[in-house]
């Protein structure tokens, strides 16, 4: 590998590792008493995949050259879509390949709007967003559901149970999905067309790819992982809630961008999702615990957004 | 190619082109901004099927509405637009087997063998030692020149006989013009076709056999490289340029 190329991979990596790690410490010290026990990363397993799962299928669709707003919208639906199917049939299995079923079908009509019919997606899918809120609203009568039932079966102990009473399922299924998504993304036929679609469409027509296809099989890619988290969500509150989601719009592009993906498309990092939806997931509770009030958590997050996308805007200019 | 048409809406762009490419030749695709030149070369290379005409590949009549750029590449025509070859943002050996990517199971893509052939595609075709380039090179790093090579080099690898280069030397230095000429003259000694699209004649005039020259749509002149000089193929475009000029104020 050519040296230049080498230092642009891996110096975004490395610097990304290098600020997660600073930041790690300087919460140690400003709080040793939270930071040097493990109750609070257990903490952070818990609460962090749901983020991280969202920003791995933003990544592939912002690699694509297209932006999706509608995840939290979708996960709240497929929540419901899966509470009420298992409440209706009585199979927990049924009730997550409904929601799976409802998240890829919003999905697929994003990437439809966007493609065929020509609309920025970022205008479909915040009407989208809207539209399956209100929707989900308007079915479930505001009314949140119990899912008390599912505690304790085989698929809740498998989605978000303890692993050796420690270790929340939900951090596995995060490690296994980023891993699955790059290996689609770097190393899959599909991910070639995705990466060439976001970086230069006429290149991937002139080759034979067809970037409407590939477009909008990554908007259903999306809407699966946004209703796989929504459901993951569920089962972890044993509660659907009808606002479920509505604060991770915000956390996750910032995990994401934060990550060192870019807004142009063509170019992506899975591991920096990953790194960045710890960092972002981690903050909020470490600048409680240090002792500053939580007015503070947007401040920091503004800092750590934009000093991080400048460095990556910098490392990409250079080369 | 028969009497190839093509409109856009009302506007005719080209109104009964024959074009015949030969075996091993270079052929010389010449005419002023506007003459039909990229449309001609769409039409070739399976990006717009013609309004009306007919186009036979090895003898064999292909149905317009058959013809894509999938299956001209079936066909063995490949087509290397100077913006639209590469992805910049992707490493060499991506952008040497998009759409034709070596897969195994499940469709995951065969790397080692991606880049291997990548590198033997860059040694062999294209003659880049070292040099700083390698495989996993992004092509943001590369020349324009360079990048020529690589989509050329591509087309190359795999087999086609015919090769459109549409403005290779656009925008490119004295030296990576050199560069892209010695690549056309590497398709030619390698027993395949190329057709040449350029209103650069000096480069057009270095490396064709033949000459076809087209004004607002239509073959106006064809001429083998021996019947006459640079100087005279430039005088006879000029004079073109300038009627359909007179004919717009007409």
């Amino acid at each position: 590998m050519n040296l230049l190329d080498k230092a642009k991979t891996y110096n975004m990596q490395l610097g990304l590792t290098f600020i997660a790690l600073l930041i790690l410490v300087l919460f140690m010290v400003t709080a040793p008493g939270t930071f040097l026990k493990p109750r609070i990363y257990i903490s952070f397993l818990s609460t962090t995949p749901f983020i991280g799962i969202a920003g791995l299928g933003l990544t592939l669709v912002l690699v694509s050259g297209e932006i999706d707003l509608s995840f939290t919208a979708v996960m709240a639906f497929a929540g419901f879509v899966f509470a009420a199917t298992m409440g209706f049939t009585g199979s927990i299995i049924l009730g997550i390949l409904a929601g799976l079923a409802a998240g890829s079908v919003v999905g697929m009509l994003n990437g439809l709007l966007v493609t065929l019919i020509g609309i920025p997606s970022i205008v479909v899918t915040l009407g989208m967003q809207f539209l399956i809120r209100g929707a989900t609203n308007i079915i479930a009568a505001g009314r949140a559901t119990t899912l008390t039932e599912i505690a304790g079966t085989p698929l809740y102990n498998l989605l978000v149970g303890e692993i050796n009473g420690i270790i929340p399922a939900q951090a596995i299924w995060f490690l296994v999905l980023a891993i699955a998504i790059w290996l689609l993304l770097f190393r899959h036929r599909f991910g070639d067309h995705i990466l060439f679609s976001g970086d230069n469409p006429e290149t991937a027509k002139m080759m034979g790819v067809s970037v409407t296809k590939t477009k909008i099989l990554v908007f259903v890619v999306f809407g699966l992982l946004g209703a796989f988290a929504g459901i993951l969500d569920s089962f972890r509150l044993r509660t659907w809630w009808p606002t479920m989601g509505e604060g991770y719009l915000m956390t996750t592009m910032a995990a994401v961008f934060v990550g060192g993906t870019s807004m142009f498309g063509g170019e992506g990092t899975i591991y920096g999702t990953f790194l960045g939806a710890f960092l972002i997931g981690s903050l909020e509770a470490g600048i409680v615990a240090a002792g500053l009030s939580g007015f503070w958590t947007r401040f920091i997050y503004g800092i750590l957004i934009i000093i991080a996308v400048t460095v990556h805007t910098l490392l990409r200019r250079r080369s | 190619m028969k009497n190839i048409h093509k409109h856009f809406g009302g506007v005719i762009a080209l109104r009964g082109v024959d074009f015949t490419v030969g075996d091993n030749e270079v052929i010389g695709l010449i005419g002023d901004n506007g003459a039909g030149k990229s449309t001609l070369q769409k039409v070739l290379s399976g990006l717009y099927p013609p309004t009306k005409g007919e186009i036979y590949i090895r003898g064999k009549k292909i149905h317009p509405r058959n013809y894509s750029v999938k299956k001209a590449h079936k066909l063995g025509i490949e087509t290397v637009f100077q913006e639209k070859a590469l992805g910049e943002k992707q490493a060499l050996w991506r952008n040497v087997f998009l759409g034709r990517q070596p897969v195994g199971k499940l469709g995951f893509l065969d790397v080692d063998k991606a880049k291997s052939e990548t590198d033997r595609i860059m040694k062999e075709f294209l003659g880049f030692t070292g040099a700083g380039i390698s495989p996993e090179s992004m092509v943001s790093t590369l020349s324009g020149g360079e990048r020529q090579g690589v989509a050329i080099g591509r087309a190359m690898y795999f087999e086609a006989d015919l090769i459109i280069l549409d403005e290779p030397t656009n925008a490119l230095s004295v030296k990576e013009i050199g560069k892209v000429l010695d690549f056309i003259r590497e398709i030619k000694n390698r027993g395949k076709s190329c057709v040449y699209i350029s209103h650069t004649i000096a480069h057009i005039y270095e490396v064709s056999d033949r000459f076809v020259i087209l004004d607002k749509g239509r073959v106006v002149d064809r001429r083998d490289k021996g019947e006459l000089s640079e100087e005279e193929l430039i005088d006879e475009l000029t004079h073109h340029a300038a009627q359909s000029e007179s004919g717009v104020n007409e």
